[in-house]
């Protein structure tokens, strides 16, 4: 290899190595956390709650600068001792329930909850009684006339029976 | 029997279509503010321009008003601007947030384009934008005479915005304050 080829090469790696933390952690601000279970009420709540300007990311995904105070917002609230219950009250007071990425249950949200199952269970009876019908269908029980009819044919469409 | 069940995926393909069309006039990024019909969140905070003299919420209160978000740093504030400029002429009396901007800049800003707000609350660190659910400017609140939310309209106020939204609600507000 020349050593032109290796000097290229060294130096694309070295690019890629450069690209690479900035992809890894494109939010950069960080947080220091009293105890690790902070750190974990800090992250389940972060990714629970929805960021109201880029509305399909969470806070803890977002760039955008409103995640970024809400982040702050929850990390301040945390150390102040907070529970998550008040943090969620806090947010959903300002934010509205659209910021919970897991709705509650109340009458808006009941049919967002219900549809799941209820149509699991539609989907079940569909299939159970599709396949009793196709069943039944299978298992159709001749009248005498048509067993005479059905034999008469079979009898001339092949060899006589043994009995 | 049999034969109406042959027209259940045209049905089922009907009530779809009736719920995406309707989808397509519905705005997913339009948000009903959580504050709506709450009195506006308490706050001391510095006036622009005043030296350091500060103002709370009571002084929003009194008549019908727009409180503004704003910040020199964002675009569709300064399109919306002059359309501002003309509902403050026209008597319309409108407060103005200045949302984590700069104090110069932001008395440049008005210096150059002229100022349609009564007065403008410095909110630097974003914390009455926080407690107003406030998630990009501009945004404008219509704030009625006692001090209480009653509309938010996110993105721009222009003369489409006012007459078909604003305008009616601030009109009405208007008959409700002096009716009390």
């Amino acid at each position: 290899m020349s050593a032109l080829a290796s000097l290229y090469r060294a130096g694309l790696v070295a690019c890629m190595l450069a690209l690479l933390p900035a992809a890894a952690f494109a939010v950069i601000e960080t947080y220091d956390f009293d105890n690790a279970s902070l750190q974990q009420r800090f992250k389940t709540l972060a990714a629970e709650l929805r960021c109201p300007k880029c509305q399909n990311q969470n806070i803890a995904d977002s760039n955008a600068p409103i995640a970024a105070d809400l982040r702050k917002q929850l990390h301040a609230q945390l150390h102040k001792g907070a529970s998550d219950e008040e943090i969620v009250e806090y947010m959903v007071s300002r934010y509205g329930e659209f910021v919970l990425y897991r709705p509650r249950v109340n009458q808006v949200t009941l049919v967002l909850w219900l549809a799941p199952a209820l149509l699991l269970l539609l989907a079940i009876v569909i299939v159970i009684t599709s396949f009793r019908a196709r069943a039944s269908a299978e298992s159709v029980e001749l009248s005498a006339e048509e067993k005479a009819r059905l034999d008469a044919l079979l009898e001339t469409g092949s060899k006589p029976q043994d009995d | 029997m049999k034969r109406l069940k042959l027209f259940l995926p045209l049905a089922v393909f009907l009530v779809l279509a009736g719920f995406l069309f309707r989808g397509l006039s519905l705005d997913p990024q339009a948000l009903p503010s959580a504050l709506i019909d709450r009195p506006m969140p308490a706050f001391t905070l510095p006036v622009l321009g005043a030296d350091g003299a500060s103002v709370d919420e009571k002084a929003l209160s009194g008549e019908v008003a727009l409180v503004n978000v704003w910040a020199t740093w964002c675009a569709s504030c300064r399109v919306e601007h002059p359309f501002l400029t003309e509902l403050a002429r026209q008597g319309l009396a409108i407060y103005g947030i200045n949302y984590k901007d700069e104090d110069d800049k932001a008395l440049a800003w008005l210096a150059e384009l002229g100022d349609p707000y009564r007065l403008n609350i410095v909110d630097a660190e974003g914390t009455l934008g926080l407690d107003l659910g406030v998630y990009g400017a501009p945004e404008t609140y219509v704030v009625d005479a006692r001090g209480v939310i009653r509309y938010r309209h996110v993105g721009v106020v222009n003369a489409q915005v006012w007459q078909d939204i604003l305008s009616p609600i601030v009109d009405e507000l208007k008959r409700e304050a002096t009716a009390s």
